[in-house]
């Protein structure tokens, strides 16, 4: 590699936030030709860099090199006129919008003066198959999932011709196919001589793509690595900062907890649920102190059954029965009444009030359950919010912090703890680990486990497969909005499962 | 909260530049205009500009409160003066009920029970209508209120039958004009809301509810809030306060004049709201923009006592709103202060 290709250089920048050092002294260096991988747990400051560096955040102190000459930028605008490409964590597409305008609104090609509506449609459904995509780019983003809409994101930030490719976090939504095909053509950049600076919380992925990693803690710089000649265990460490040796110890403590046997009663009996053009009629049965994992790929209806039983949508067809009794869930207030929970994979539309504090959110499901006139007094609120902010780990000054001023994994924490504070009997959790790091997401796993041996019974859905079979005591396995199969105990693996989703359907 | 939390908190920010801007409008005048600050007391009542101020502003106070919530759901309820001035000749219309057949002379004396709940009532079956058609129908709330913001006006000409409805009625005229402890009766009726509304926002989840839905609609579905209930309700209280609102005006001049009364008042209260520091769609201070209310009514006050042209005042209105908003708004704040960031990495 050319040493002397760097393209920019950061230099002891330093940021500070109302109660948070956010970067303290960082450096980092990228040059063309490489894919550098920014790692740290949640709330280390790989975003903040990132604004930073993009001109979304004034930096406090330090320097910033782009090319050599000394660069400072005032807004993302003008970074893309450097030749700066960012996909920020939080996916910024205009919901109302197609998904051919999303990739080029601002740039729209033109034509006598006038946008080239045909051209742009053309252009964005072959930029979207480089995905191995095939969608209908007229149609709004927002009637497309979480995945889809994080594709057109990704889309949108290769499709500007750039000497740097920012992505942060462009894979926390995305199965295994999908990450595959978007390193195809993150490599053929690398090629060209495109700068990549690549944030993920996957260790997997950062040893696939990665040529160099710089790894930030608490907001300082920890070091610049070499991929290839740095341990995984090592990795690790260095992000958590603790002694490998003891890291090691830990890993394989959180393993032995999976062996274990139940036969919980029935709490939900689902008989021939259907929503057309939605998800095709289905059975489904869920036991109490069971965790029942949904796998398949983008687009299986692993969130539409989600939806369906928390009451988001109405089923057309089937029945519901709850503790042996028929029940019409017709919406998530119902849902609610009968202690279902519901943790969504659109954190920023479905779950978060960026505007709240911390605390606020974490307490409204159960406030809201309460109704208007019994309100949890302040202390209450504060009792409860603090138990979560210590039981997950939540990194904030305080319980009064806004929601929008915590890193993105902080956010999914702040989610999840607003419903486990319901003390919900059953609970669905959509991709919960989104945007987790790698130490949380082992305690996560672990307080989901220890929930349900305490009677919860859970809906478990993550395109992580590993995941799901770490987590789970049975799995529906999905296909094209249809149950195909359920595995459970011994046949809980993943080359079963990838056996089930690959092979033809006999009916047809 | 120890205190200097308290003054750090978003709270105390949000409200400390409007305040800054009221305190400066009354230093200015302390400093310019002789017995500003002069109150009489006569007869147990208190009188004085401030006094006076505070009088005048009650009606917009009052739209003010209601357009409050409504902001913070993400709506706007332009409906507000039109329906000040239904209410207004709904109750001139009840206390002589035959003058706009031409029949001048007055019947009985209408029970004010009557005169103030039979306006009432319709300023509420007006907020349910521009909540139904936002809530349940799902129109934009600019352009639903706007139908009745319209149409409003026009329904008010067609109970006064486009005349002036002037009338005499004792009880009813203590609403615009009487004194209670002192003070005028609408400032009384204006404190009264405002504890109320205090309370039942602030008290109870429902504040709460009303900053969620505001800023993320979906996400408090999907928490059990009752988002539609809520903002039908909050419509409904607009368009109740509005007709308090309509009726003071009504009983302070002693008729109803659908043509003016409340003209414009909505934008008023709009611009109250949004120098209070109330965001649209999320965080909500009812006391903001009664101190928004004052800023603006203590400037229109302090222009004409300083005999500037009736016209001008307009102008000088508008470009405070201009600026406080200007330093309401987050996004300012940081051009601001990325401005002096830059600076000094240049300098440095
Ligand atoms: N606008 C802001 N205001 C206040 N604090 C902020 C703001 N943005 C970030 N922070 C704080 O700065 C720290 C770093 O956040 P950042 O988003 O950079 O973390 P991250 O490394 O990207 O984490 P994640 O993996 O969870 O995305 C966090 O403690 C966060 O709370
Ligand atoms: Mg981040």
């Amino acid at each position: 590699m050319d040493q002397n290709n760097v393209l920019i250089d950061i230099k002891r920048v330093s940021k500070a936030f109302p109660g948070v050092l956010a970067l303290d002294q960082v450096n980092l260096c990228l040059r063309g030709g490489e894919v550098h991988g920014l790692m740290g747990e949640n709330g280390a400051g790989k975003s903040t860099l990132i604004k930073v560096l993009t001109g979304l955040y004034p930096r406090d102190t330090g320097e910033i090199l782009f090319e050599g000459e000394p660069f400072s930028l005032s807004s993302p605008q003008e970074a893309a006129d450097h030749g700066l490409s960012t996909l920020y964590q939080e996916i910024n597409l205009i919901p109302a919008l197609s998904v051919a305008e999303n990739i080029y609104i601002g740039r729209e090609p033109m034509r006598f003066g006038r946008i080239d509506w045909k051209q742009i449609n053309g252009d964005a459904s072959l930029a979207i198959r480089k995905l191995d995509l095939d969608i209908d780019v007229t149609q709004p983003v927002s009637s497309y999932s979480v995945a889809i809409q994080q594709l057109v994101a990704i889309t949108r930030a290769l499709e500007i011709s750039a000497k740097v490719l920012i992505l942060d976090e462009p894979t926390s939504s995305l199965d295994l196919a999908e990450v595959a095909q978007l390193f195809k053509v993150i490599r053929k950049l690398k090629e060209d001589g495109i700068g990549i600076l690549f944030v993920t919380h996957f260790i997997d992925q950062v040893y696939e793509i990665t040529d160099r990693i710089t790894v930030l803690r608490n907001g300082a710089f920890i070091g610049e690595y070499e991929t290839q000649k740095l341990p995984r265990i090592e990795l690790i460490a260095h992000m958590l900062g603790k002694d490998p040796e003891t890291f090691s110890l830990e890993q394989t403590a959180g393993k032995t907890q999976q062996e274990k046997t139940k036969t919980g009663q029935t709490l939900l009996d689902v008989k021939q649920l259907e929503r057309k053009g939605s998800m095709m009629a289905f059975d489904l049965t869920i036991n109490k102190g069971e965790v029942l994992g949904l796998a398949g790929l983008l687009g299986s209806g692993r969130t539409e059954i989600a939806r369906l039983l928390f009451g988001i949508d109405r089923s057309h067809k089937g029945t519901i029965l709850l503790d042996g009794e028929e029940t019409v869930i017709s919406s998530p207030r119902k849902a609610i009444s009968h202690l279902f929970a519901f943790c969504p994979e659109n954190r920023k539309e479905e779950g978060i009030i960026e505007d709240l504090t911390v605390r606020e959110n974490i307490i409204l499901a159960l406030q809201a359950r309460q109704g208007i006139f019994r309100p949890l007094s302040g202390r209450r609120q504060s009792e409860i919010a603090d138990k979560y902010i210590e039981l997950l780990d939540i990194k904030t000054p305080s319980d009064s912090q806004a929601v929008k001023n915590l890193s993105g994994g902080n956010q999914q924490k702040v989610i999840i703890a607003r419903w486990l504070a319901t003390e919900p009997r059953f609970l669905i959790l959509d991709e919960p680990t989104r945007g987790i790091d790698v130490g949380a997401k082992a305690e996560i796993q672990k307080l989901i486990l220890g929930l349900s041996e305490d009677g919860l019974a859970i809906l478990f859905i993550s395109s992580e497969l590993e995941e799901v079979i770490a987590c789970c005591d049975r799995i529906a396995v999905l296909r094209d909005r249809k149950i195909l199969s359920e595995l459970s105990g011994e046949a809980i693996e993943e080359t079963n499962i990838m056996q089930v989703i690959a092979s033809k359907d006999v009916n047809q | 909260m120890s205190q200097v939390q308290w003054l750090r908190s978003e709270n105390f920010q949000r409200m400390l530049w409007p305040l800054m801007a009221l305190v400066g409008i009354l230093l200015f005048n302390f400093f310019f205009t002789p017995g500003f600050f002069h109150i009489e007391i006569k007869d147990g009542r208190f009188f004085g500009s401030l006094v006076d101020i505070a009088n005048r502003a009650a009606p917009v106070m009052l739209l003010a409160i209601g357009m409050t919530l409504v902001f913070a759901t993400g709506g706007v309820d332009l409906s507000v003066g039109a329906v000040m001035a239904i209410s207004g000749a709904i109750a001139a219309t009840v206390i002589r009920p035959d003058y706009v057949k031409g029949v001048l002379e007055y019947g009985e004396v209408q029970s004010l029970f009557l005169v103030l709940s039979i306006p009432l009532f319709f300023s509420l079956l007006a907020g349910l209508w521009n909540g139904l058609l936002v809530a349940v129908i799902g129109i934009q709330p600019i352009i639903a209120t706007l139908i009745l913001m319209v149409a409003g006006r026009g329904i008010a000409q067609l109970i006064t039958q486009g005349q002036i409805v002037v009338f005499i009625h004792e009880p009813f005229q203590y609403i615009g004009s009487g004194f209670l402890f002192g003070l005028p009766f609408p400032i009384i009726l204006v404190l009264l809301t405002f504890t109320v509304t205090y309370l039942l926002t602030r008290r109870t989840g429902l504040g709460l509810f009303i900053e969620a839905i505001g800023a993320n609609s979906i996400a408090s579905r999907f928490m059990g809030i009752r988002e539609r209930m809520i903002t039908l309700s909050v419509y409904i209280f607009s368009g109740f306060c509005a007709g308090l609102a309509g009726l003071i005006v009504c009983a302070d001049i002693k008729a109803a004049d659908a043509n003016n009364a409340g003209l414009f008042l909505e934008l008023d209260a709009i611009a109250a709201v949004i120098i209070g520091g109330t965001m649209w769609g999320g965080r909500f201070t009812v006391f903001g923009s009664i101190v928004g209310t004052l800023i603006i009514q203590s400037l229109t006050t302090t222009i004409l006592t300083r005999g500037v042209a009736p016209e001008v005042t307009l102008v000088f209105k508008a470009f405070v709103i201009i600026l406080v908003a200007l330093i309401q708004s987050e996004k300012f704040r940081q051009l601001f202060s990325n401005r002096m960031a830059g600076e000094k990495v240049r300098t440095s």
